[in-house]
C-alpha cells in the first residue's frame, strides 16, 4: 500500500506559467521553447515508480477526483424546495454529444422515487380492444430499438426572457441531456392492446405522486415514441425514471414521463395541470399558447463561457458548443465573434442526427481582443435560431418556456466570459 | 403425472389462443382487471368524464384547506414562500409579471380537482376523500371570488362553474406566427453597431460554488467492500415501536416544510432533529418569526407541554408564528409524532 501513487502536486503550474510567458513573446513563431527543463519530464514521478489501484478498487467507477466540479447544480431560489425542482447539466465542461446519466439534469415534481423492477406495472387502458398490464419482464420480450435523442426542458433558458440573468452555460442552457435509449416503441405496445378507431390521444402518467400526466396526440404516439429502460447502455438511473420512462423525440421534456405506469387511449386531451397551468406560454396580450410541444432549433457555445474561461492566452483555440432541433437534424451552425455583425460557419463534428444533440467546433485563432460570442443553429426544415429581440417581438417577455434565442457571451481580454445581452 | 401435465399444457394453449394473440400481436402481458383500471384510471377530462360522485362546501373547505393545504399555500390560498399561489392575479396576464393562479389562469376546473385528488397534499398524496377534494376545490374557487361562501360544489353542478380564463388559450401557432424564422440568415454586415445592454454579473443571482469546491478538497474515498457495516444506532431512551411507526405516518403532514435525519436542511420550516427538549427558536440558520424568537429568548423549551400545545393549535400557542398549519386534532397523533421526533436526535 505504502508505495501506491497518491495525487501529488509537482510545480506544474509554475512551469506552465513560465512557458506561457515564453510562448507569448514568440507568438506566431511556432512552438514555444522552454527556458528550463520540465520537472514533470526530467524528474521521476511517483506514478512512474509505484503502482496504481488494483481492479475492483471501485466496482462501479466514478469520475476521478480532479473532475469533481463537473456536477449537476441547482439554483436554489428558483423553487420552494428540492423535491419539486430542477438542476442543470454541466454542459460547459462536457464534450461530444452523449450526456452521462450521472450528471444529466434532473427535474422532479414529487421527488425521484425508488421502484424495483419487480414492482413495475405498465397498464394500457381506455379506447383499446383489450386493456393490458405489462411487467418489466414483458417489456424486455418485445422487439427492441436503440435511438439517441436530446431531452430539453421547455423551461431551459426560461430565466433569460427578461434579460441576461444567470452567469454560466450550465444555468442558462443546462436543462438538456442527450442519451442513447434502448426500449420498445410505443406503437408496438399500443398495437398489442389494439387502439379503437375513436382513439385520438394517449394520456400518459408516471407512478410517482405527481403522476405528471400529459396528453399526446395518437399520431405522435404511433410515430416515434418509445418506452425506454436503458440509457447509454445501462439501466436508467433512478432520477431518470428507473425502471422505465417515456421517450418523446423532439418534444418538450415534461412529456417524457418517468416511472411510467399507465397509457390511456382517449378521444380528447385531459388538460392536466402540466398542460394547462404549466407548460403553456403566455404572450404579450395575455393569451397563452398551449400544446407547444416541439422544441425549436437552438444552440449555445459551451466553451468558452462564464464557467469555462480562456486560460491559455492568445493563439490557436477551439470554440465549441451544442445545437439541436425538435424538427429534425441540425444542418448548419454559424458563430459570430462580434455580437452578430459577421458570422462564420462552424464545423459539425458529425452530420446532424434528427432530434439529437450535434457538436460544433470553430477552430480559430484568438487575437486576445474582446469577443461577443454567439452561435446560431439551422435545422433541416430551414428554421433559423432567432435573436432574443425577434422572440420578444412575437411573444413578449412572459412566455417562461421555449426560449431558444441566440445567446451572447462577452469574452473579455483576460479570457473571462460573462452572460450579456446585446443590441 | 403425464396426464395432469397434458392438461396444463392444453389449458395454457387455450389461454394464449383466447388472449391478445387474436389481434396478431406478441401475446405478452395480461388483461387488466376492472378493479385495477378503477384504481389507476383517475384522470378527469374538461367535460367532467371521470368525476366521482360527491360534494363539498366552501365552509367545510375552509377547515380542510387549513388542515391540509395552508402550510404551503397560505390560509387564503395566497401562497407561502415560493410555494404556488392559488388565488388572486385576476387581469394580470398581460402585465409584466403575471400572477397565474387557479382563478386567473387555469382554464378548466377539472384540472384542479384532478390534481388535488391525485397529487396533494404534497408528501401524502391520495389521502383525501373525494368529498374533501370537492371541499378544497370549492374553497379555492371561493378564495378567487368565483363563488359565494354558501356555495356547495358537487359532480352535479361542476360544469356550471365558469373559469375566467377558459377562453385565454390558443393552439400552438408558431408555424404561422413565426414563419419569418424560416429564412436564409445574414452572414456579413448584419448590423451597424453592437452594444451590451444587460449584464448577468450586475444582476448577480448566479449560485456560487462553495459546496463543490469543498468536496474537491475532500477527495472521495473509494468504496471499501470489506468495511464492517455500521453499528445500528442504539437509542438511549427506549421508544415504543408501534407509536414510532404511527408517528412516522403523522409526520407526513409536516414533511412538506420540515425535515429530519442526516441530510435534513432548513426548509419552509426548521430542521427538527433533536427538537424535543431543545430551546425554542434556536435551530441554527432558520429565520423565525419575531414572536418565536422572543419566546426562545425568555428561556422556553420544547418540552412535552409546549410541544403539545403548539401542535394542537399553533396560532393559539403563539399568535404570530410563521407556521400556518392548523394543528393536529387527535391527541394520539400528537403523542405519536412527538415520539417520532424523539427518535431523531441531533
Amino acid at each position: 500500500m505504502s508505495n501506491e501513487v497518491k495525487g501529488s502536486q509537482p510545480s506544474r503550474r509554475a512551469f506552465l506559467k513560465g512557458a506561457a510567458a515564453v510562448g507569448g513573446s514568440l507568438a506566431g513563431g511556432g512552438a514555444a521553447m522552454a527556458a528550463t527543463p520540465d520537472p514533470l519530464i526530467v524528474e521521476k514521478q511517483p506514478w512512474a515508480q509505484g503502482t496504481g489501484d488494483g481492479v475492483d478498487a471501485t466496482p462501479y467507477g466514478l469520475p476521478i477526483q480532479y473532475e469533481s466540479d463537473v456536477v449537476r447544480r441547482n439554483v436554489e431560489w428558483l423553487t420552494a424546495d428540492t423535491i419539486s425542482s430542477i438542476n442543470f447539466t454541466p454542459i460547459h465542461a462536457l464534450d461530444g454529444t452523449i450526456t452521462p446519466q450521472g450528471c444529466a439534469f434532473e427535474r422532479h415534481h414529487s421527488g425521484a422515487i425508488d421502484m424495483r423492477k419487480d414492482d413495475f406495472r405498465l397498464m394500457i387502458n381506455g379506447l383499446v380492444d383489450t386493456p393490458l398490464v405489462f411487467t418489466y419482464e414483458d417489456l424486455e420480450r418485445f422487439p427492441r430499438e436503440n435511438r439517441t435523442f436530446f431531452l430539453e426542458c421547455a423551461a431551459n433558458t426560461g430565466m433569460e426572457w427578461a434579460g441576461a440573468q444567470l452567469n454560466g452555460a450550465q444555468f442558462t442552457h443546462g436543462m438538456i441531456h442527450n442519451m442513447e435509449y434502448t426500449g420498445v416503441s410505443l406503437r408496438t405496445l399500443l398495437n398489442e392492446a389494439g387502439v379503437k378507431p375513436e382513439g385520438k390521444w394517449v394520456y400518459v402518467e408516471g407512478a410517482d405522486a405527481s403522476s405528471n400526466g400529459r396528453s399526446i396526440p395518437l399520431e405522435k404516439a404511433l410515430d416515434d415514441c418509445m418506452i425506454a429502460f436503458k440509457a447509454n447502455g445501462e439501466a436508467l438511473r433512478k432520477e431518470h425514471g428507473y425502471p422505465a420512462r417515456l421517450i418523446v423525440p423532439g418534444w418538450e421534456g415534461n412529456l417524457w414521463v418517468k416511472w411510467m405506469r399507465r397509457i390511456e387511449v382517449t378521444d380528447q386531451p385531459i388538460e392536466s395541470r402540466e398542460e394547462t397551468s404549466k407548460y403553456t406560454d403566455t404572450l404579450e396580450d395575455g393569451t397563452s399558447r398551449k400544446w407547444t410541444w416541439v422544441m425549436d432549433a437552438k444552440s449555445v457555445v459551451t466553451s468558452p463561457s462564464p464557467q469555462a474561461p480562456i486560460k491559455h492566452g492568445k493563439g490557436p483555440m477551439v470554440i465549441t458548443g451544442l445545437a439541436w432541433s425538435g424538427r429534425g437534424a441540425i444542418t448548419r451552425v454559424d458563430v459570430s465573434k462580434d455580437g452578430g455583425k459577421t458570422w462564420e460557419t462552424a464545423r459539425l463534428a458529425n452530420p446532424g442526427q434528427p432530434m439529437a444533440l450535434t457538436r460544433f467546433y470553430l477552430d480559430t485563432t484568438w487575437d486576445g481582443e474582446e469577443m461577443l460570442l454567439q452561435s446560431r443553429a439551422m435545422d433541416e426544415s430551414g428554421y433559423v435560431q432567432p435573436t432574443k429581440a425577434m422572440l420578444r417581438e412575437t411573444r413578449g417577455e412572459n412566455s417562461i418556456y421555449h426560449n431558444n434565442c441566440i445567446q451572447t457571451w462577452w469574452v473579455k481580454s483576460d479570457g473571462e466570459a460573462e452572460n450579456v445581452e446585446v443590441s | 403425472m403425464s396426464k395432469s401435465r397434458n392438461l396444463l399444457l392444453t389449458a395454457t394453449l387455450a389461454c394464449v389462443a383466447a388472449g391478445p394473440l387474436l389481434a396478431g400481436t406478441y401475446g405478452l402481458g395480461r388483461e387488466a382487471l376492472p378493479e385495477e383500471i378503477a384504481a389507476w384510471d383517475l384522470d378527469i377530462a374538461p367535460d367532467g368524464t371521470g368525476l366521482p360522485a360527491g360534494s363539498g362546501s366552501v365552509l367545510d373547505g375552509e377547515e380542510t384547506f387549513a388542515e391540509f393545504c395552508a402550510s404551503c399555500h397560505g390560509d387564503f390560498a395566497e401562497g407561502v414562500d415560493n410555494w404556488p399561489k392559488l388565488a388572486g392575479g385576476e387581469d394580470t396576464l398581460a402585465d409584466k409579471d403575471p400572477l397565474k393562479t387557479v382563478g386567473s389562469y387555469w382554464p378548466y376546473l377539472s384540472t384542479t380537482f384532478d390534481y388535488v385528488r391525485r397529487s396533494m397534499p404534497f408528501g401524502n398524496a391520495q389521502s383525501l376523500t373525494d368529498d374533501q377534494v370537492y371541499e378544497i376545490t370549492a374553497y379555492i374557487l371561493y378564495s378567487n371570488d368565483l363563488v359565494d361562501e354558501d356555495f356547495v360544489l358537487s359532480n352535479e353542478n361542476f360544469l356550471e362553474v365558469k373559469m375566467p380564463n377558459a377562453g385565454g388559450f390558443i393552439v400552438d401557432d408558431r408555424d404561422t406566427a413565426e414563419a419569418h424564422f424560416w429564412a436564409e440568415p445574414c452572414m456579413e454586415n448584419c448590423k451597424d453597431s453592437v452594444e451590451i445592454t444587460m449584464r448577468a454579473l450586475v444582476l448577480d443571482v448566479t449560485p456560487q460554488d462553495e459546496v463543490v469546491e469543498a468536496s474537491a478538497e475532500a477527495a472521495p474515498q473509494p468504496a471499501d467492500a470489506t468495511a464492517p457495516a455500521p453499528e445500528p444506532v442504539v437509542e438511549e431512551v427506549a421508544l415504543d415501536p408501534a407509536l414510532l411507526k404511527k408517528g412516522e405516518k403523522v409526520f407526513k403532514k409536516c414533511k412538506a416544510c420540515h425535515q429530519v435525519g442526516g441530510k435534513a436542511k432548513n426548509k419552509t420550516g426548521p430542521i427538527l432533529n433533536g427538537i424535543v427538549g431543545a430551546p425554542i427558536g434556536a435551530v441554527e440558520g432558520f429565520k423565525y418569526s419575531k414572536a418565536m424568537k422572543a419566546l426562545g429568548e425568555e428561556g422556553a423549551v420544547w418540552d412535552d407541554e409546549n410541544l403539545t400545545a403548539f401542535l394542537t393549535k399553533p396560532k393559539k400557542f403563539l399568535k404570530k408564528t410563521k407556521m400556518s398549519f392548523a394543528g393536529l386534532k387527535k391527541e394520539a397523533d400528537i403523542e405519536a409524532v412527538t415520539e417520532y421526533l424523539k427518535s431523531h436526535g441531533n
